[in-house]
């Protein structure tokens, strides 16, 4: 499996992201940068964290009009795997790829602790693999991570079973009080109808490393590769 | 071509108002031979500012032990000192104070104090990995106080978010001395490989000489002095002089920079911090011993009509001054090309001693280099010191003048929701502490801060202490234990101490009891750098730190001399942790517990004594402990270790139980008075928890470094006893300990 990792200017995730997918998962990984058009052949584009062109106006607003994304919106369109963790989730919304919008934390502040997250949907990459009774601890680190739906784009996620994750406690129980930033639904991270396009604001790049103690993360990567051994 | 001594030449009121004392105003003529013109006198006021000059501080500075057998980089020599920590990686580390511009403007202040350290790491071609700060408050009760604390975290999360580096530990205390004047003091640390160090110097006349990075405004013009004189009622005035930051802008900056390091292309690199332009060009020049010509019309601006005295002295954000070896300029050129940034050729290195700034081919100022820069010409002055009353006073206190409260468990809930004592939780949790993928604390937290250096077997920990009512009730003893504490930090955490920075924060140097604080100060940390054998390799000093009020009378802040420590851990694996592990097991205290509340929180809070002498502390004592803890993490003999701090032994142990939701049952010592055992900071004590596979092996080694032990009693499943009366359960305390700063800050 190739991947290729895009690196905005102000993109501050993409050497994490790198770190997982090559040293850990041992995977092939292309930098792709944002001046860039070719996509150097990778089968599954990532759009990391960070702040991508400084988010002066809104979170990802920008980031969608640079040369490489012309070439990864064609690519999704084609059917071709991305995935946007935090700031590249915020950029897949504000293109239009993935439904919904991020919105300021309900309590207007930044926010970096762990979480945990149920997994979701029984057909996704990320989540097919994954136990869907355990809470899996993964950290958010963000400002706009509020997820916002309308009440028919709810349904339709619902309904073709596109939310990936929703935030809960540890025993894997989804309330008011395990929901970090006010997303609807507590909703973690939603897929397209097509399962090409994913977005999730929690980081598992930042729950892969034994070294760091924790490895729930490296499940949900593990989960994609799953998928293609299988095939 | 015209002359600097044709323009408009500065007079004396001029040079007053901008902070020189007329017999500095004297000695700028004997070096010039002229009259200065006013550009020249403001460029001598910046760089004769205490800010740059260092001239109140430099004699006693120079009495610290800069060398070690880790040192790659002595103090002052660099932006930032430099430590090996093996396997042909170096760390730079520093701390760097922006009290007075986050006293105004808290966001920017904070923000661009952040921005500005991290400047000093990666100009010397290290990749910032950690981030920690140290901040000081007034009364949280105090509106005001609100609205600083949620302007300087807004500030430095803002900023060090969006450039993307952790922030990995830190500190906040809230004591009335800083009322009006906040400290805000930041450090970073960078990782590089030894062979590929950034100098700040500038070599061979006729190499070109870029500004890199953002363009040059009119903010910050003079901050260097701003900083350099006390904070009062007409300080909000001063706005201008606060700086402006744009963390995407530093990130751009820092990944040009970094590519810039792997190159031949540069001769050397400086951030541009206080004074700018000014303070850059010749501080490199000095450093080189060459000249330099500067043209002031080709620095690219982001306002019209700057005048050429502006621009020398504005402190805008995020550029760098780089000397390049000529014939490589497209090299740095398409560097930053790529990633969008200025960076144009505006002058060129010379052989004459003096800086010549032109604007439009006409000369605006020309003046030695060496005349301006500490450890040149810059002016040094030795201050009086005397002993103030308040001293003596203090060290007549006695612990029985204290009656003990008749309900401990009360008490012990009071500590619990102390400002100083509760969770920090509220600060931390809007500063990204995990990106990068480096903090090893996030899911095994400890005394210290700990970051994997990946790719090595290596880690390293930092930490920032300093209990300011220790170094206020007695400055020599108070440093020594700030050293000591931060030492102990960093051996609880598996590290070996390496290094430290300062920040050194008072009052006004002019103030003979101010003074006597700071050389007090000096010589605790002297000695006790030599005891730990960790060198002083840098940081700052932060003078006029005070309120003076509208009668006249100046209130220092309490003597604040932050302790910025680098450890390292040869091996990631002894990373220990702070947290109770397994109910059961069996929790021992490592040191002796004394009849003390001297200096602590629970004396200065529950009974209203600020006065009263140190805690107890004997260096020798605190050495063969933490060798003994170095010993026992090495031979995996424990697993859990804390040391009592803030709050004492109650709190430490409460703080051990916390993470995983585990109490204690522990027995007091009848030796002691039970507020003393309970809450005393009396120092070089360490808390441990040992599984009972262990138990004798852990003790004989304890036996062999001959270190008191006390078996304290065992974890248990939440429960707190204390001589079998319940203290409540971890999980209900915990929420009082975690929402207390919150709480208070939301209503």
């Amino acid at each position: 499996m190739k991947f290729g990792v895009v690196i905005f200017p102000g993109s501050n995730c993409d050497e994490d992201m790198v770190y997982v997918l090559e040293s850990i998962l041992g995977q092939q990984v292309e930098r792709l940068w944002h001046k860039e058009r070719d996509l150097k052949g990778v089968d599954f584009v990532v759009l990391p964290g960070g702040f991508s062109y400084g988010d002066y106006l809104r979170s990802g607003a920008i980031a969608r009009f640079s040369p490489i994304m012309e070439n990864v919106v064609k690519h999704a369109n084609k059917g071709g795997y991305l995935m946007g963790i935090c700031n590249g989730f915020q950029v897949l919304t504000e293109a239009n790829l993935l439904p919904g919008a991020l919105l300021h934390n309900t309590e207007r502040k930044f926010i970096c602790k762990n979480v945990h997250l149920l997994p979701q949907s029984e057909r996704a990459l990320m989540t097919n693999h994954l136990e869907f009774d355990r809470a899996y601890q993964i950290p958010v680190a963000h400002g706009e991570g509020n997820y916002f739906a309308d009440a028919e784009t709810l349904k339709a996620l619902n309904d073709n079973d596109q939310v990936l994750f929703r935030y809960c406690d540890a025993e894997g129980n989804i309330s008011e009080d395990t929901n970090p930033n006010g997303s609807v639904e507590n909703i973690a991270g939603v897929m397209n109808e097509n399962g090409n396009v994913f977005g999730m604001m929690p980081h598992p790049e930042r729950a892969s490393d034994s070294d760091l103690s924790n490895t729930d993360g490296r499940e949900i990567f593990e989960s994609i590769l799953k998928n293609f051994v299988l095939s | 071509m015209s002359t600097a001594a044709a323009q408009e030449l500065a007079t004396l009121d001029q040079a007053q108002e901008m902070g020189l004392l007329p017999e500095e105003f004297e000695q700028i003529k004997s070096i010039l031979g002229r009259t200065p013109n006013f550009t020249e006198m403001c460029v001598y006021s910046v760089m004769w500012s205490e800010h740059c000059s260092y001239k109140n501080s430099i004699k006693w500075l120079k009495t610290l032990p800069k060398d070690g057998p880790h040192m790659l980089v002595k103090a002052g020599e660099e932006n930032a000192g430099l430590v090996d920590i093996g396997d042909g990686l170096g760390c730079a580390f520093k701390i760097e104070s922006h009290n007075h511009p986050s006293a105004i403007e808290p966001y920017q202040g904070a923000a661009t104090g952040v921005g500005g350290i991290n400047r000093d790491i990666f100009t010397m071609g290290a990749r910032p990995v950690a981030q920690l700060n140290s901040l000081r408050f007034g009364k949280l009760e105090n509106p005001r106080t609100k609205w600083l604390l949620e302007g300087v975290v807004k500030g430095i999360g803002d900023y060090g978010n969006a450039f993307g580096i952790p922030v990995v530990g830190g500190e906040v205390f809230f004591d009335e001395s800083y009322q009006v004047n906040p400290l805000v003091n930041a450090m970073s640390a960078g990782i590089l490989t030894t062979d590929k160090i950034i100098s700040a110097t500038s070599k061979g006349p006729g190499n070109p000489v870029y500004i890199v990075g953002s363009s040059t405004g009119k903010d910050g013009i003079q901050g260097a002095s701003f900083a350099s004189k006390d904070i009062t009622e007409d300080s909000a005035n001063d706005l201008p002089s606060v700086q402006v930051g744009d963390p995407f802008q530093e990130k751009l900056l820092l990944e040009a920079t970094l590519e810039l390091a792997n190159t031949d292309a540069i001769v050397g690199m400086q951030d541009m911090g206080a004074a700018g332009i000014t303070c850059s060009s010749c501080e490199m020049s000095a450093a080189g011993e060459v000249g330099m010509d500067i043209h002031l019309d080709k620095v690219p601006l982001r306002q019209a009509d700057m005048k050429p005295f502006e621009i020398l002295l504005s402190e805008s954000q995020e550029r760098m001054l780089v000397v390049v070896h000529k014939g490589k300029e497209q090299i740095v050129e398409d560097i930053f090309e790529k990633w969008d940034l200025n960076a144009v050729n505006i002058g060129e290195v010379t052989d004459s001693p003096n800086i010549r700034y032109f604007n439009h081919g006409e000369i605006v100022a020309e003046v030695p280099a060496e005349s301006l820069v500490l450890g040149g010409g810059a002016p040094v002055y030795e201050r009086e010191y005397a002993e103030p009353a308040y001293y003596a006073e203090a060290q007549k206190f006695s612990i029985d003048q204290i009656e003990e409260p008749k309900d401990m468990v009360i008490t012990a809930r009071k500590m619990l929701s102390n400002f100083n004592i509760a969770s920090k939780r509220w600060v931390w949790e809007q500063y990204d502490s995990m990106v990068g993928t480096g903090n090893m604390g996030t899911n095994r937290p400890s005394d210290a801060g700990v970051v994997n250096i990946k790719g090595t077997n290596r880690a390293i920990a930092l930490t920032v202490d300093c209990n300011a009512r220790y170094v206020n009730n007695d400055p020599e003893k108070g440093t020594m234990i700030a050293v000591a504490e931060a030492a102990r930090n960093i051996t609880c955490s598996g590290g070996i101490p390496s290094a430290i920075t300062n920040c050194l924060n008072f009052g006004n140097p002019y103030n003979p009891e101010v003074y006597w604080q700071f050389v007090g100060a000096i010589k605790g940390m002297s000695e006790a750098c030599r005891q730990f054998e960790t060198p002083v390799t840098g940081g700052n000093v932060s003078f006029y730190n005070q309120t003076v009020d509208s009668d006249g009378t100046a209130k220092p802040v309490f003597p604040t001399p932050t302790i910025g420590m680098l450890g390292v851990l040869k091996d990631k694996s002894t990373h220990m942790s702070l947290d109770f592990k397994y109910k059961g097991d069996l929790i021992f205290l490592l040191g002796e517990s004394r009849n003390d509340i001297n200096s602590s929180e629970y004396l200065s809070s529950v009974h209203n004594v600020r006065l009263s002498p140190a805690p107890h502390f004997e260096m020798q004592e605190e050495l063969k402990l933490q060798k003994c803890v170095q010993d026992l993490i090495k031979n995996n003999f424990i697993n859990a270790c804390h040391d009592v701090a803030d709050g004492g032994l109650f709190v430490a142990l409460f703080e051990m139980g916390l993470p995983g939701g585990l109490g204690f049952d522990v027995v007091s010592d009848s030796e002691v008075r039970k507020d003393a055992f309970l809450f005393g900071e009396s120092q070089s004590r360490i808390v441990v928890s040992v599984t009972e596979d262990y138990e004798e092996e852990f003790i004989d080694m304890v036996g062999e470094h001959g270190i008191p032990l006390t078996l304290l009693g065992h974890v248990t499943k939440g429960k707190m006893v204390v001589d079998g009366e319940h203290y409540g359960f971890v999980q209900d305390l915990g929420d009082i300990y975690q929402n207390s700063i919150g709480d208070a800050m939301t209503k």
